[in-house]
């Protein structure tokens, strides 16, 4: 009887660590909170590639890092924003590669929506009004995982396009050296 | 038959009409079938057993029959066989008449099919000429089209039912599809296949109409968008024209090219915002532009926050574009 009710309750504990997988990462697809704002590092003339002490990373970044729906919809965005017209996809062009660990302005997930939100020198376009924050921050998340920077089980695993190149997935993670100009 | 907005018994096309005859024949033999089956236990169950010649090893009757027996199978079988011949040849000349409507298409268009709304394109042998609109088409009635069928991100299916049957849209594969619409009016198509979260709010409004009220409707579609004349009109152009709204969206005769959002050149003309999830309206569009997310949640259109004055003119801008 006792073996009996220890095997019935080690069931429905094994059931009940199951139905918690099934717990699904939240979406927030209006963005959250509403209405956020993308960090602005300083005025256009302190905005110099190097060595800095960045300031303390962006609370809001939590939401973004590792969440799956955030990272899938900066892939779509990065399609659809043709940022691999200057980027490739992620290897570089025009624009410096995005796969490695070299980072002008910052390689933390803050810095990279700074960068996008607004722009940088030599050609980067600023996003800001032609994308949501909201948007911005997604892209930012998704970038960070051309070099490996995301949990492996948040990164998609396939292209949104035919595609020649390693899933995601299988991405090496390059460790974050903040480069000067010079180096690239 | 009943007349309606979405109904596959409508037959107002070619291929539905065709259907909806030989889905009365199939009816109509299936029913005769039916209740001769239905007639037959009837009789054998009133008549029962015969009583006084038991067909038993003991009476040394086990072998005999009735003498009925033989002749009914083979008439029984006789039916069968005519009958489904019948059924074979019926769906035979159905395929080959709802085929000849490709062998000589006077309209070609294109869709797209996108998570979760429909890019169509009127293609034409002069890029100048063409048409580009969403999540509406225009038919002349009795002028064969045919619609090239494609997919950008998961499988779709195109199902008007008044005018014909569903066609997938495949990613990285072309279908197709042909219609003849033999009836002015305006249906309602929908995605028949899972596309995602918003799979039900994609829809499509279809206006079969006669031949010169079309290509009045192809000159209109042809012209750049409307300019706006009043203030508010003007700063709602601006906004548009430099802001998020044409990263995504493009209005022919003004700098917004975005080429992943529904093409807004005519928009204020559809009878439908956001792929058939509201009708056009004042009201509606308000609360469209205010917050996407909260009218078709998960679309791809981000909620942007705008100020009400910002709203306003965005608004303004939109109903502009007839």
């Amino acid at each position: 009887m006792s073996s009996l009710c220890r095997n019935s309750c080690l069931a429905a504990l094994a059931v009940a660590a199951l139905l918690g997988g099934c717990d699904r990462q939240e979406r927030y697809s209006r963005g959250k909170p509403l209405g956020e704002t993308v960090p602005v590092s300083g005025s256009p003339d302190t905005i110099f590639p190097g060595k800095s002490t960045p300031p303390p990373l962006d609370p809001r970044a939590a939401a973004y890092e590792g969440n799956a729906y955030a990272i899938a919809q900066g892939q779509q965005l990065f399609n659809w924003m043709n940022c691999s017209g200057c980027h490739s996809n992620g290897g570089g062009g025009m624009g410096p590669a995005l796969m490695d660990g070299q980072w002008r302005y910052g390689g933390r997930i803050d810095q990279i929506a700074a960068s996008i939100s607004e722009g940088r020198p030599n050609g980067m376009p600023a996003w800001r009004s032609k994308l949501t924050a909201d948007q911005i921050w997604q892209l930012a998340a998704y970038v960070r995982t051309l070099s490996g920077q995301e949990r492996k089980d948040a990164v998609s695993a396939r292209a949104d396009t035919m595609s020649n190149t390693p899933p995601e997935t299988q991405t090496v993670r390059q460790p974050i050296k903040q480069a000067d100009s010079a180096q690239q | 038959m009943s007349s309606g907005f979405q109904t596959a018994l409508g037959g107002e096309a070619l291929e539905s009409s065709n259907f909806l005859t030989l889905f009365i024949v199939f009816l109509i033999v299936s029913a005769v079938m039916y209740l001769l089956i239905v007639a037959a236990l009837m009789l054998g169950l009133w008549r029962g057993r015969s009583s006084d010649e038991p067909l038993t090893v003991e009476a040394g009757r086990h072998h005999a029959t009735n003498p009925m027996f033989r002749p009914a199978l083979i008439g029984w079988t006789a039916l069968v066989l005519v009958g489904l011949v019948a059924l074979t040849i019926g769906s035979f000349f159905t395929d080959r008449s709802n085929a000849s409507v490709a062998r000589n298409p006077q309209l070609t268009l294109k869709i797209v099919a996108h998570q979760w709304w429909w890019d169509v394109q009127y293609t034409t042998h002069e890029a100048s000429n063409a048409v580009r609109t969403a999540n509406e088409i225009h038919l002349p009635v009795g002028v064969p089209a045919e619609i090239t069928l494609e997919s950008d991100n998961v499988i779709h299916s195109l199902w008007i039912p008044n005018l014909a049957g569903k066609q997938d849209l495949i990613p990285g594969r072309v279908t197709d599809i042909q219609l003849l619409p033999r009836k002015v009016g305006t249906y309602r198509g929908q995605c028949a296949e899972f596309c995602g979260v918003q799979h039900a709010h994609m829809a499509l409004d279809v206006t079969v109409q006669s031949k010169a009220d079309f290509e009045r409707w192809v000159a209109a579609q042809q012209r750049v968008a409307f300019a706006p004349t009043t203030p508010l009109q003007i700063a709602g152009y601006r906004y548009v024209t430099t802001h998020e709204c044409s990263s995504c969206h493009s209005i022919a005769g003004t700098t917004a090219n975005g080429q992943v959002a529904p093409d807004l050149t005519h928009f204020a003309s559809r009878r439908s915002i956001a792929a058939g999830t509201m009708p056009m309206s004042t009201g509606n569009l308000y609360g469209w532009v205010a917050d996407p997310q909260s009218q078709k949640p998960g679309n791809h259109m981000p909620t942007m926050g705008l100020s009400p004055t910002e709203l306003h003119a965005v608004v303004a801008y939109l109903e502009v574009l007839k």
